[in-house]
């Protein structure tokens, strides 16, 4: 196995910069289950970044141990500079380090309108700005239904919400894990638009995601989980070259 | 009929308290998790606050002034409370800041007497609200009427407050998902501080407001916690809504079931609130509860069977325990006799909490069953000491059932709540139904025969039984029966798959612990020659939970533990001060304090930490 490349190696296409994410030896646990095994990635700004893996290969662990929402310990855990690792999950979001979760976890009876003001968090210097109304120009279809409540919702018009809600805290990045799981193909490529859009609005995205294809629509970089463990990093096109990697990705 | 309109009229006015304790209780539930039994502490120190503050401050604006500093000042303490205990115990399992609130309640209860004094205070009345009105031909309290007013417009506000406020969206966001609403930046911490703070609040402003109708006394904490709680729960915990509609209702019930039903005025809320639960296993408003944290006795490392060591080593302290009448006085002893009669009690009620994942808040209706059966098999069938013991287990075993029976669709705070409204209808049965069980004069004369009479064969019977229950209740735990128990508490649906009904093992919890409980109030009668209502009262529920709490729930010698600590202790302390309560009250909140994540969740803590250690190659867990 072409495994051990990461932590070790630096990685490769940027640099972990003061301005992105910076992981290294992520460790994290479930009760007395150890899930993750020195897991290492790095996001740059503006960068779309894809985490790769089968299913329990340990993405969302990755992302909730970033949030500081599982037990975890790293020998780096930098996000713009400051050492997130001791940091409570609602400091590590306030330092502009958005979260969108698998399960979307609408607040189902707060209206979409309400669900978008707890997620508000003043402007941030230097990162992207959002109000409601601009979050309706993104995302049209929550535009229509400020007043229903999120349980009242589709699965597909509550990942736009959760995606929305995030993005009311003015973030530097966001985690996403899985915004396709369960869209319809047609609503998938909305949403891939979508994603795209912020990137060019300066936001930085790590997106978890066991679908290739729609990884490769979006991504600049990948990292690939197996096991809890890093098994890959690097570009597209590397992945697509690396034999060991694909086989860490073949679905089951 | 201009009389029943003034009864109404006076229902109305008590709801309007009786909502704003409730909503308060039911906010900082809804969002903490936490059963608040302080409540009804912050609503008694909210009167005794306002009432020094007015008989200070004069004039109108000094009244008015007095009762919302008083609130506001209660509040600020019930905030102080929460950053210094409640804050440190979040992690640990549901029930320990039950035991916390229970602790700063104790506390709280001396604290009053020793600066307020004994006696009951009557305050001024409400400027411009002193006299009365005629209405229907009746004189209405002018104040009364404030009240009546002031409900529907303290629901208003408080719909304004979490509809209209970013602080009110992100406590209805957190009291469906804490973790998440971390997530998007949102300070749990304050945010609770701040809801205990609301919650405090609305206890206190509603105690402050009962100065003009009633004098302030040291019981009226109690007295309101009990009707509060009742009112969350037919309302629905976690609905405002529910509270107000809740508090009318149980508002009335007071008013109106005193002249329609003398006969069982003390239980007909109790009553209702059975009904609504069994139609309504959620309240009338409230939804199903969907816990945010693992029951109170879930553990990675079950129970295990003593090894050869530790055989001997309860061997050589039950022959300790046996040895006591030889090298103490009588006394002692007797005192001795109550201790292991409470730990009879906590080892059942443990039975029940951490093998079936159900909390009791009334298991004083086992107790007392039991107690009551000696008498009646004394009294009323002439039996002797003997017979009288073998058959008040067997009353407490059916009562269990039958109540486990009718409570299958329940669980979490609803059950323990409908535990609670069970030992209360029994109280109020031995309290008011005077023929049969003597009322408040009890039944007298219950003494034990033969080489019980003696202080030390009593002792002997009673740690003979206290070694048989708490065997008995091992050897089935440690059987394939007592597995699937557990099985059925850490995971209902693969329980079922494979063959054990979780409803069935739930109803053998109850007949267990009904069994036991009933076993220690026999022997309780015998102890004290007599039964009153007491042993079927909200304090012995209490006790025994706080025995258990105390000791830990995840061993089963923690109730044993817990039981010999806090019994000996109280009766310890009572000899030794007057403030016994505020002592008691103290240890227990040092108790909590010192382990934070419980006394079991200490060691556990200790026994992760090691493993790690010795497992190369892998980082630390934080
Ligand atoms: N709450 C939990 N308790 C115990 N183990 C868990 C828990 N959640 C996940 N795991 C385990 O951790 C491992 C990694 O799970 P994780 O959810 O991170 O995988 P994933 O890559 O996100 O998978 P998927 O593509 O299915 O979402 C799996 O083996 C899973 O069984
Ligand atoms: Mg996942």
């Amino acid at each position: 196995m072409a495994a051990q490349q990461l932590p070790s190696s630096p990685p490769t296409a940027s640099e972990p910069a003061a301005d992105g994410l910076c992981v290294d030896g992520l460790n994290a646990w479930y009760g007395q289950a150890q899930i993750l095994h020195g897991v290492g990635l790095n996001v740059g700004p503006g960068e779309i970044v894809a985490l790769l893996g089968r299913n329990g290969a340990g993405k969302t662990t990755t992302l909730r141990a970033i949030m500081g929402l599982v037990r975890r310990s790293a020998r780096q855990l930098g996000f713009r500079g400051a050492d997130i690792g001791p940091m409570p999950p609602f400091a590590i979001a306030r330092r502009g380090l958005g979260y969108v979760p698998e399960d979307r976890r609408i607040f189902t009876d707060l209206t979409v309108d309400e669900n978008l003001e707890t997620g508000r968090q003043p402007p941030r210097p230097g990162a992207p700005q959002w109000t409601p109304e601009r979050l309706f120009e993104l995302f049209p279809n929550l535009g229509r239904m400020r007043d229903r409540p999120g349980g009242a919702m589709s699965g597909g018009e509550q990942q736009m919400l959760a995606i929305a809600r995030t993005l009311m805290g003015n973030p530097h990045m966001v985690l996403l894990d899985e915004p396709a799981e369960g869209l319809a193909p047609r609503i998938v490529e909305d949403m891939a638009a979508a994603l795209l859009a912020l990137k060019r609005e300066g936001l930085s995205l790590l997106v978890a995601e066991q679908n290739l294809n729609f990884a490769r629509l979006l991504a600049d970089r990948a990292h690939v989980l197996a096991g809890g463990e890093s098994r890959f990093s690097g570009t597209m096109a590397e992945l697509d070259a690396d034999p060991d990697a694909r086989d860490a990705l073949l679905a089951v | 009929m201009s009389f029943w309109i003034a009864q109404f009229l006076t229902g109305l006015a008590s709801a309007a308290s009786l909502f704003l304790v409730a909503s308060g209780l039911s906010i900082i539930f809804g969002v903490t998790r936490v059963v608040n039994f302080a409540h009804g502490a912050f609503y008694m120190v909210g009167a005794y606050v306002a009432w020094s503050l007015t008989e200070r401050l004069s004039g109108a604006f000094g009244w008015w002034g007095g009762v919302l500093l008083a609130a506001a000042a209660v509040a600020a303490l019930g905030a102080l409370a929460e950053i210094l205990v409640l804050r440190r115990i979040y992690q640990a399992p549901e029930l320990f800041q039950l035991l916390a609130t229970f602790g700063l309640t104790l506390v709280a209860a001396d604290l009053v007497v020793m600066l307020w004094g004994p006696d009951e205070l009557v305050g001024r009345r409400a400027p411009g609200f002193t006299g009365s009105i005629a209405l229907f031909d009746q004189m209405i309290p002018a104040w009364d009427l404030f009240l009546i007013a002031l409900g529907p417009v303290a629901l208003g506000l408080l719909w304004l407050l979490f509809n209209r406020t970013r602080f009110g969206v992100l406590v209805r966001a957190a009291t469906q998902d804490r973790e998440m609403a971390a997530a998007l930046g949102v300070n749990e911490k304050w945010l609770f501080t701040g809801v205990f703070a609301l919650g405090v609040f609305l206890a206190a402003l509603a105690g402050a407001l009962q100065l003009p109708r009633e004098s302030v006394n040291h019981h009226m904490d109690l007295r309101i916690i009990v009707d509060a709680f009742v009112v969350v729960v037919i309302g629905g915990l976690g609905s405002i809504t529910g509270a107000f509609v809740a508090a009318l209702l149980v508002a009335q019930l007071n008013a109106f079931g005193i002249l329609l039903f003398p006969k069982i005025s003390l239980v007909i809320i109790f009553l209702v609130m059975a009904a609504v639960l069994a139609v309504r296993p959620w309240g009338l408003l409230g939804r199903p509860d969907v816990a945010q944290r693992p029951p109170a006795a879930t553990s990675a490392r079950p129970w295990r069977p003593l090894g050869g060591a530790g055989r001997l080593a309860m061997a050589a302290l039950v022959l300790a325990a046996a040895a006591l009448p030889f090298v103490s006085g009588d006394y002692l002893v007797i005192a001795a006799t109550e201790t292991l009669i409470f730990a009879i009690l906590a080892v059942s009620l443990h039975v029940l909490l951490s093998v079936a994942g159900v909390a009791s808040f009334g298991h004083a209706a086992f107790f007392g069953l039991g107690a009551y059966g000696v008498a009646l098999a004394v009294k009323g069938l002439g039996l002797g000491m003997g017979a009288a013991l073998a058959l008040a287990p067997l009353v407490g075993l059916v009562g269990a059932g039958l109540f486990a029976l009718a409570a299958a669709r329940l669980s979490g705070v609803y059950l323990a709540m409908l535990t609670l409204a069970f030992a209360q209808i029994l109280w109020s049965i031995a309290f008011q139904w005077v023929e049969v069980t003597g009322g408040d004069n009890g039944v007298l004369g219950l003494w034990p025969a033969g080489f019980a009479a003696q202080p030390a064969g009593f002792y002997w019977l009673t740690l003979g039984l206290a070694v048989l229950v708490i065997g008995v209740s091992r050897v089935i735990m440690f059987s394939p029966f007592g597995y699937g128990l557990r099985g059925a508490r850490d995971e209902a649906r693969r329980a079922a798959s494979i063959g054990v009904s979780p409803g069935l093992m739930r109803w053998c919890a109850f007949a267990i612990a009904g069994t036991g409980a009933a076993v220690a109030g026999a022997l309780f009668a015998f102890l004290k020659g007599s039964v009153f209502p007491d042993t079927l009262a909200i304090p012995v529920s209490v006790d025994s939970l706080v025995m258990v709490l105390l000791g830990g729930v995840q061993t089963t010698l923690g109730p044993l533990a817990g039981a010999v600590a806090y019994k000996a202790l109280s009766i310890w302390l009572l000899s030794q001060t007057q403030w016994s309560k505020l002592a008691l009250g103290l240890v227990i909140l040092a108790v909590v304090l010192a382990f934070p994540r419980g006394l079991v969740g200490v060691v556990n803590q200790w026994r992760d930490r090691w493993l790690t250690q010795r497992r190369p190659g892998h980082g630390e867990p934080p």
